[in-house]
């Protein structure tokens, strides 16, 4: 038992990785109807960002604030180039697009920084809570704590502030939020840009766990699709508990299921999406969509 | 899909109507010179640029597969390396365990992939087009772990080394130009197969889809089979690309068929031009000539071009290069009349 609470607590954490990537998939499905494949890869730059910051001798701590703050500009100026021209464009047509950021970033990042491996300093300590014969690694916690307090900051800036007013208004009706005077052009970079930070959030904490390279994030992408798809693609909180549950069957399923093992746990978000599409196509959390023809 | 799409796709039909049969005619002959100049080049070329142009030939069916899917019934793969790996997979395996003879190995391959595409297809194309884009990504993803799992069938991340089809005594021809010859009479098979489709009630009903769903359903079109069934061929094509990959490389490894094929299997459409024919040729040349030149810049070069050419080409010229040299040859013509 105290095992398989173990691993339910290693979920956990990979989960809270999922979920704030997820996280960032659905704040921009919710603010354009983009699905942004290169998300992932944005979140690796941001990580690159991040060990460039550290390499240069900068506190970690003050690396990530700094990552996360040319990740807001990057995402709101990816916005504003990339991916406005096709705004209202047939979805064919934005996934190509999104696509093809995926390639750019992707290739960009290893011209620049080389498709070698980089050592990203963990800023967790490497020791373990112990608590009724259960121990929780530090850097579990850590991951925990850090997005949770990404996501309770999402939560003030939404239901609290103005921006987050006008942001909501935004994403129910454009139309309408033009007309009483929101300016829907700089509050979809905004969205963007917020959407890059919580990714860079995602890539920062993923980088010391697998190895900092350009791929690092193509497995983690699958992962928070599977997340997003579960919890419903338009609910930032089923992105959350998508991401945990996503986290948390990897890893039972990897741990107790031998057909599966360590190496084909990445059949688990695979099945997760194709069970979601079939079963509840809107996800747990999610609206289902009535179109009318 | 947008108004606009559609009214235009109109009036080009109406202004190309009685143009036609001129217009079939040059189609023809630029065809058959083409293939003239296929037939010609393995004769003149040191069998490297053979083995390459093979190449081209393999992408060229694998996209002419993935354009009935993006290009004519507008749906999204970002997965088709895996039926092109499977269709390889098959042919290994059938030449490795059981020593099929290898003209066997093609309608297998293909046979494989389609009944894939198939089962995949039937839960993703219920739903919006996004989702097939989503699944079939994570197909890609665990395709290369599952292909290192099974280890004895597959021969695990060692791969699989097969003997290349020899060519027979009589044609007289190196083995790079055989398997050239081989490659060439797929693809045009191929071509005639993907373009009869087209032509047919079903590639109507596709087109429909892709325009306007909600009027095909009401003409008495099924989109969710048509889709599904797009699928289903198009994972075909790219099973049967695959197949030949086998024949000609002689080697399979999942490492060969990780998710940057399947990326740059549609970024190759994209640019070559979607939903044309000649698109999946182009593409085919642009998959294979420009990573092996834009390398010697840098290791990344081949996909930072891939990447802005991809968004460059959707903002400017959605149907591509097919699409441009279209463009180019119809102001031609016209300022030839005129003149």
């Amino acid at each position: 038992m105290a095992g398989f609470l173990q691993q339910v607590i290693v979920g956990l954490g990979t989960g809270a990785i999922y979920a704030s990537l997820a996280l960032a998939l659905v704040l921009i499905y919710r603010f354009t109807g983009i699905v942004n494949f290169a998300q992932g890869e944005l979140a690796m730059f941001s990580a690159y960002i991040a060990w460039q910051f550290t390499a240069a001798g900068v506190p970690f701590w003050l690396s990530l604030v700094l990552a996360l703050a040319v990740s807001f500009a990057g995402g709101m100026l990816v916005e504003r180039v990339i991916i406005r021209p096709v705004e209202g464009a047939p979805e064919l047509t934005v996934v190509i697009v999104t696509v093809g950021l995926f390639i750019f970033v992707n290739a960009a990042a290893g011209w620049i920084w080389t498709f070698l491996i980089k050592d990203f300093p963990n800023p967790f300590p490497g020791g373990a809570l112990h608590v009724g014969g259960l121990s929780v690694a530090f850097s579990t916690l850590g991951v925990l704590a850090v997005v949770g307090v990404v996501m309770g900051l999402l939560y003030l800036l939404f239901q609290h502030t103005k921006i987050g007013l006008g942001m909501r208004a935004v994403s129910a009706n454009p139309d309408s939020a033009r007309l009483v005077g929101i300016r829907v052009g700089w509050t979809l970079a905004l969205g963007w840009g917020l959407a890059a930070t919580v990714g860079a959030v995602s890539g920062v904490l993923v980088a010391p766990l697998l190895f900092l390279e350009p791929n690092m994030m193509g497995g983690v992408l699958i992962y928070a699709f599977a997340a997003a798809t579960l919890g419903g693609f338009d609910s930032p909180l089923g992105a959350v508990v998508g991401g945990l549950v996503v986290g948390v069957a990897e890893t039972l399923a990897g741990a107790y299921v031998t057909a599966i093992g360590p190496d084909l746990k990445v059949g688990v978000p695979l099945a997760i999406i194709l069970g979601v599409l079939l079963l509840r196509p809107q996800g747990l959390f999610g609206r289902a969509v009535v179109e009318r023809a | 899909m947008s108004e606009s799409t559609q009214v235009s796709d109109r009036t080009t039909a109406r202004e190309q109507a009685p143009a036609r049969p001129a217009a079939t005619r040059w189609r023809w002959a630029a065809a058959a010179a083409l293939l003239a100049a296929a037939v010609y080049a393995p004769f003149q070329l040191v069998p490297f640029h053979v083995f390459q142009l093979t190449m081209v030939l393999i992408y060229a069916v694998a996209l002419l597969g993935l354009n009935l899917l993006v290009g004519h019934a507008g749906q999204i793969s970002l997965g088709h390396g895996a039926f092109f790996a499977v269709g390889a997979y098959t042919a290994a395996i059938l030449l490795d365990r059981w020593d099929a003879p290898y003209p066997l190995t093609l309608p297998a391959a293909a046979l494989v992939a389609f009944v894939l595409g198939l089962a995949f297809g039937v839960p993703a194309m219920r739903l919006r087009g996004l989702y097939l884009a989503l699944v079939t990504l994570a197909i890609a993803i665990f395709l290369v772990p599952l292909l290192k799992r099974f280890e004895e069938v597959t021969g695990g991340s060692m791969g699989l080394s097969l003997a290349k089809p020899a060519p027979p005594a009589w044609s007289g021809l190196a083995e790079d130009q055989w398997l050239y010859f081989l490659a060439l009479a797929v693809t045009v098979a191929a071509f005639l197969l993907a373009a009869s489709l087209l032509r047919s009630r079903v590639g109507r009903a596709l087109h429909a889809v892709r325009d306007d769903e909600a009027a095909a359903e009401v003409m008495g079109v099924r989109p969710a089979y048509y889709k599904t069934l797009a699928f289903a061929w198009s994972a075909m094509f790219a099973g049967i690309a695959g197949c030949l990959y086998t024949w000609v490389i002689g080697f399979v490894s999942p490492d060969s068929f990780v998710v940057n094929l399947s990326i740059t299997l549609l970024a190759g459409l994209v640019v070559g031009g979607l939903g044309s024919l000649s698109g999946p040729v182009l593409g085919a040349l642009f998959v294979m000539f420009v990573p092996s030149i834009s390398q010697d810049i840098n290791e990344a070069a081949p996909g930072v071009i891939f990447g802005l050419l991809i968004i460059a080409v959707m903002y400017v010229a959605p149907t591509g290069l097919a699409g441009l040299a279209g463009r180019a040859a119809n102001s031609i013509k016209k300022t030839l009349r005129k003149g």
